[in-house]
């Protein structure tokens, strides 16, 4: 499907958000869409979906026709799919089910057929998923074959993916980039929109840049990253040298202990983090990493072992006993786990002061919040509501929350969905607790950012931990090798 | 524009017109006229003194209730257990008098430990539906209408059979307490003022908790986000326990309050339906203590005076239910058009 975007606006209120695009995607090829938070592509691409319609005046020429769209399931007619970052599918139904959804027919399904259909298509390209099985015990990467599947089965001629590559693991993403690789061949077009630069370049045949709204350039291979970040950003971003950490005193020590939930059994953790330190958690999600950050936090009571905080046994203690000795823990879900929608931004740091006393004092919790906001670069008010802000203004308020001293963070993906400026800045903070001896230990799937910020990883591969491994001295082809399973021959337990 | 708080209340009182609208049609559809009916019930309620005085006694456990409810509403729990609390208070209150009906305690004495009892009796009503909803997982909707039906049971149990009058038990409930049991009176009119001092006094209680403590503070996050405010560091069951206890006893007073103030002894329907009512009350004025008194105030008057509607215009008393049920509905139905407009108009 040959596609052409010609002046496309839009106006939220006074955010222009979409300023005069004029873009052309030829007919079976891999456009990618580049830039960062608040760019503009995800605009664009809802333009494109059906999602919400452009200011008067915009068009887009499908095939060379103009074509106008009021809703996605308008622009599925056209032949336009959109694969979201978070599956929109059915957890509680089953693979078939959820295929099945959005098919115009009959009121009463050929379930039989469906399956043959389903099990065809499956095999043409290559994913195994069994159509009884039920969504929720498929990995996220297995719900973006089913989501796949099911709009290819549409007829989606255009294909527009969200940063598909977030919470999937290495090989599924290496599965989904040689699917969206054949996809051209049969004139499908597809488009790649993401802020992780090495995706965009060893995928797409040609990038399209945007900057505050605006399309700044297109870019051919051979891609130069240089290049990339300056369009992005418009100045050259590094990540910052790495400085030596000096190691402290052991802060957390995990003596034989024993972990299990519903899927997973990890037995024999011993592991010391020490003051200062910053430890990564590598793995495909669901390997065991969150048990044992959750176990660091004591959300997760261990089976066996023993747990030690500065020499205090905490084994077996509730999650608010080691919050008051001085662990910390930011989890991944915002809105969910972090923080309390309704409230506001004031009332959030009053409640994490762990006020004493009856009445709230609200002049110095306005000054407090106040005080943060600035030295967190908030953008929001006092008086916000934590659910109006951005998800990377959330992020940076989960970590205003923090208090002071604290012995251990421990981060779920701190940075996921963020531009890199904003890594930067959530990254220079927690640096800056380092320093005062606190130890950190984060959980990403980027790899980058393990190697970049941590002084040791664990990698984490079905409910085994590596040892763990001197982030100078390894790579990204290791964790990744580590991650996949390989390598792991003569490691049982781990040791530090 | 849509956002201002005046909006609010500008479509707050388009339900009022609707609702008052649907009424109006109900009633032309029998044949009564509505401009009669909706003036015999303002002349049934504040048109004189004693009238006013009327609409204050079912004021009183009115307010009560819904400063309660407030409470467990802002830790997100729907106590529908409130019902039975208020007899529990009552019963609690009249076992109290009961013990002390041959003492020679002063009365006022006497009356002051039935609020206690009438507090703790309606205290741990609620605490049961808490243990129930803490410890074996049974949510506070269904617990509390569980024990609704146990607490009527209770009372009848008690009217004919512990406490039933020698000879004659009968639905007009147990033997009537002495006098000097009864709670002062203004003058002539049956409303006590100390009862009306204490509803106030819980209402504005209830609003400072709410918007000046931390402890208000903690209650609206756990009841906004459970798992949030854990992770925050607040022990949220524990809270959610509080909430209950504090609705409980406040209910329990309004119990306390029907007993020594209103029947001077324990009916089988001493709640009046005021913990149904009180759940209305809260949720029309969304959650707001500010609105408590006016509202509270503005229900307990359609109440009195749809008692005149049988005797002058042989209508049914329950129209009075009937207004307040529909305008309940169009204000959460006005109020959801609003977040859609405001939606809307904030995406383009």
């Amino acid at each position: 499907m040959h596609v052409e975007l010609k002046n496309i606006n839009k106006h939220f209120g006074k955010v222009h958000a979409n300023k005069n695009i004029n873009l052309t995607i030829p007919s079976g090829s891999i456009q990618g869409i580049l830039g960062e938070n608040g760019a503009g592509k995800s605009t664009l691409m809802k333009v494109l979906s059906g999602f919400i319609q452009a200011d008067p005046g915009s068009e887009i020429l499908l095939d060379g026709k103009p074509v106008k769209m009021n809703s996605p399931a308008d622009a599925i007619q056209y032949g336009i799919g959109m694969l979201h970052q978070d599956p929109l599918d059915f957890p509680p139904m089953k693979v078939l089910d959820n295929f099945l959804l959005g098919i115009p027919g009959s009121f009463f399904p050929n379930r039989k057929e469906a399956t043959q259909d389903f099990i065809l298509l499956t095999q043409e390209y290559g994913f195994l998923l069994d159509p009884e099985n039920y969504v929720d015990a498929l990995t996220v990467g297995e719900r973006q074959q089913l989501e796949i599947m099911r709009l290819i089965f549409l007829g989606v001629r255009l294909f527009i993916l969200d940063e598909p590559t977030t919470g999937i693991s290495a090989s599924q993403k290496e599965k989904l980039f040689s699917t969206l690789k054949k996809f051209p061949e049969q004139a499908m077009t597809v488009i790649f929109v993401s802020h992780k630069l090495e995706d965009v370049e060893s995928l797409c045949d040609r990038v399209a840049v945007l900057r505050a709204g605006e399309l700044v350039g297109e870019v051919n291979p051979p891609y130069q990253t240089k290049k990339f970040v300056e369009m992005m950003f418009g100045k050259e971003v590094t990540l910052g040298d790495k400085q030596p950490t000096k190691i402290g005193d052991t802060v957390l020590a995990m003596n034989n202990v024993a972990l299990e939930d519903a899927r997973l059994k990890i037995k024999d953790i011993n592991f010391e983090i020490h003051a200062g330190e910053v430890v990564g958690l590598a793995g495909m999600e669901g390997s065991g990493q969150d048990l044992f950050m959750r176990a660091c936090a004591g959300l997760v009571r261990p089976v066996g072992g023993k747990i030690q905080l500065k020499g205090q046994d905490l084994s077996g203690k509730s999650y608010h006993t080691y919050k008051h000795a001085g662990v910390s823990f930011l989890p991944a879900a915002r809105l969910e786990e972090a923080l309390v929608p309704g409230l506001t931004l004031t009332d959030h740091f009053i409640l994490a002061e762990q006020p004493k006393g009856i009445f709230i004092d609200k002049p110095a919790g306005e000054k407090l919040a106040e005080e943060r906001i600035k030295s967190f670069n908030i953008r929001g008010t006092p008086l916000s509501n934590v659910e109006s802000l951005s998800g990377g203004n959330q992020q940076r308020a989960e970590l205003a929350l923090l208090q002071d001293p604290l012995d251990l963070i421990l981060l779920e993906h701190p940075t996921r969905g963020l531009d890199i400026e904003s890594v930067i800045y959530i990254w220079n903070k927690l640096k800056e607790r380092c320093k005062q001896n606190t130890s950190i230990i984060f959980i990403s799937s980027d790899l980058e950012e393990i190697l970049q910020y941590s002084d040791r990883v664990l990698v984490f591969f079905n409910g085994k931990i590596s040892n763990p491994l001197d982030a100078n001295k390894t790579n990204v082809k290791e964790l990744g090798q580590l991650i996949g399973g390989k390598g792991w021959a003569d490691e049982e337990g781990s040791h530090a | 524009m849509l956002k201002s708080r005046w909006s609010g209340l500008f479509f707050q009182l388009i339900a009022l017109v609707l609702s008052l609208t649907v009424v109006s049609l109900i009633l032309l559809s029998i044949g009564a006229s509505p401009l009669n009916a909706f003036s015999n019930m303002l002349t049934g309620s504040v048109g004189s003194t004693r009238k006013i005085a009327e609409v204050l006694v079912s004021f009183v456990p009115l307010l009560l209730v819904t400063a309660g409810l407030l409470i467990t509403f802002s830790a997100g729990l729907w106590n529908i257990g409130v019902e039975g609390q208020i007899v529990l208070g009552a019963i609690a209150s009249v076992w109290v008098f009961r013990i002390f009906i041959d003492s020679t305690l002063p009365p006022s004495l006497i009356i002051f430990l039935s609020f206690l009892g009438g507090m703790f009796g309606g205290a741990l009503w609620a605490a049961l539906t808490g243990l129930l909803k803490t410890f074996g997982g049974v949510n506070e909707i269904f617990g509390g209408l569980g024990l609704n039906f146990v607490a009527n049971a209770l009372t009848l149990y008690l009217i004919f059979g512990a406490w039933k009058r020698e000879g004659v038990a009968s639905m007009s409930g147990t033997e009537p307490l002495p006098d000097s049991f009864s709670l002062d009176q203004l003058g002539e009119l049956r409303i006590s003022p100390t009862a009306l001092i204490v509803a106030i006094l819980a209402i504005v209680f209830v609003y400072f908790v709410l918007n000046g403590t931390y402890f208000g503070l903690k209650l609206k996050a756990v009841g906004k986000n459970f798992r949030a405010a854990y992770l925050l560091g607040i022990p949220t069951w524990q809270y959610s326990m509080y909430s209950f206890l504090i609705c409980g006893a406040l209910a329990g007073i309004a119990g306390a309050v029907q007993v020594a103030a209103v029947y001077h002894r324990l009916i089988p329907s001493i709640s009046s339906g005021y913990g149904y009512l009180g759940l209305m009350v809260a949720m029309l004025i969304n959650y707001q203590a500010i609105w408590a008194i006016p509202v509270a105030f503005f229900f307990a008057a359609l109440n009195i005076g749809s008692i005149q509607l049988p005797i002058v215009m042989q209508l049914d008393s329950s129209l009075s239910g009937v207004l307040q049920g529909i305008l309940v509905l169009f204000v959460l139905l006005v109020e959801g058009f609003r977040q859609k407009f405001i939606k809307r108009s904030s995406q383009t």
